[in-house]
């Protein structure tokens, strides 16, 4: 989460919220999502879903699609509704909003991808409760017009299908030798089991964590280094 | 009738453990577990709500939704964030004590996954009255167990000398995963 920017520089054509973002071009609005404010890297929201479902790609890519339509969505009607809103029930509001959402893509899912949907399982209805969704919401989307609001949205939500994904294809390979069902590494590899369950998901997690850990100090020596 | 009820407590609480082995309700898991007393307090204060949760979803699955099912995430969200809402007036009118000791606690829980994905799994797996308090109980211990766990080993961890890079959220996963590894060894009670 960035630091709340109280002191904006006044817009001509908006009046100033209290707490919005400072005005950017857009596409660093878009980056912000995939790089320094991942949401799952580095502000650490939405990690149930990201472990839950992560063993295979295949699951990773529908929780993903589904998460990057509901943020979408949501934070388009968010920005929409921002001024019709009263403050006192926002909270309440984007919930409702975020939950009428969920709810069309969970059951688009049952009627188009039903295999998926049955593996999933309540992990589609949860994404209700998904941190980032509400979080966006709360700092962003209920602030801004709605082009930035989407901007973001689809920033955050791709940031979090490349975390996703990733922990996810990691833990196929290693615990399965799969790729998306196909079969990697030939009828000799035995699979590691442990990796495609409960405690694998948080040994991954991990093991990213302290990989961008040693990754973060090396940068930082480095640049010590370039300037005494 | 009493075996099953205790079967389902004792699996919820161990064997499917909500934290350990279903990843709901994270964020209070690795956020606040870095005293034992808040670990403690956060338990207690997840299974009463947990428990409510627990009535209030049956009564609309019985009554309400019988109808319009595609509205459940909906219906779930609202009414337990206004159940614990007016539980929250009545701790604070009746047993001040109590509201001070669970503090912020209580209105942060709705947003936790572990409640509506407790909702969810009774409706899915079409629980009882009973059954569903039971199920309430024994996940919202299991929760307790958790993250008074994690809680210890952060407080012992607080005096270790850790390398620099595993001292944020890195060590904290890999012990998280030596937990969720120990409580797999209760699966074997499932197949006994």
């Amino acid at each position: 989460m960035t630091a709340i920017h109280v002191d904006a520089a006044p817009d001509a054509t908006e009046p100033i919220v209290p707490g919005a973002p400072p005005p950017q071009p857009l596409w660093l609005d878009f980056w912000r999502g995939i790089a320094e404010d991942n949401p799952v890297m580095i502000q650490m929201l939405g990690l149930c879903p990201s472990m839950a479902v992560s063993n295979s790609l295949e699951n990773g890519i529908g929780m993903s699609a589904a998460v990057i339509f509901v943020l979408v969505c949501s934070s388009l009607l968010v920005s929409l509704l921002r001024k019709v809103i009263p403050g006192e029930v926002r909270l309440a509001s984007y919930i409702l909003i975020i939950a009428t959402f969920v709810t069309i893509s969970d059951l688009v899912m049952q009627a188009y991808f039903p295999a998926l949907s049955k593996t999933l399982g309540p992990f589609v209805p949860l994404i209700v409760v998904n941190c980032i969704i509400l979080g966006r919401a709360e700092a962003f989307a209920g602030k801004v017009k709605p082009v930035r609001a989407v901007a973001d949205a689809f920033g955050m939500g791709v940031g979090f299908t490349l975390a996703l994904c990733t922990i996810a294809a990691f833990r196929e390979v290693v615990g399965n030798g799969t790729l998306l069902n196909h079969p990697l590494f030939g009828p000799n590899y035995e699979p590691w089991n442990f990796m495609i369950m409960p405690p694998g998901g948080f040994l991954t997690m991990g093991l990213m964590f302290l990989v961008m850990g040693w990754w973060g100090e090396r940068q930082k020596s480095k640049r010590a280094e370039v300037t005494p | 009738m009493i075996s099953n009820l205790a079967w389902i407590f004792f699996s919820t609480l161990l064997i499917n453990n909500f934290t350990l082995a279903m990843f709901l309700g994270l964020c209070p898991f690795f956020g606040v577990t870095r005293s034992v007393d808040t670990g403690w307090r956060l338990g207690a204060a997840n299974t009463f709500v947990l428990v409510i949760t627990s009535i209030s979803a049956w009564a609309l699955n019985t009554y309400v939704l019988v109808s319009a099912p595609y509205l459940r995430t909906i219906a779930f969200i609202v009414v337990i964030a206004s159940m614990v809402q007016i539980v929250e007036m009545v701790i604070k009118k009746t047993l001040p004590t109590l509201f001070r000791e669970l503090g912020i606690y209580l209105p942060l829980i709705t947003t936790n996954c572990a409640i509506l994905g407790l909702a969810l799994f009774q409706t899915t797996r079409k629980y009882t009255l009973l059954e569903g308090i039971v199920f309430a109980i024994g996940a919202g211990l299991g929760l307790t167990l958790a993250l008074s766990l994690m809680a210890s080993i952060r407080e012992r961890m607080d005096v270790a000398d850790v390398p620099a890079l595993a001292r944020r959220m890195g060590l904290v996963m890999i012990i998280a995963s030596c937990l969720s590894m120990a409580f797999m060894g209760f699966a074997g009670m499932g197949s006994g």
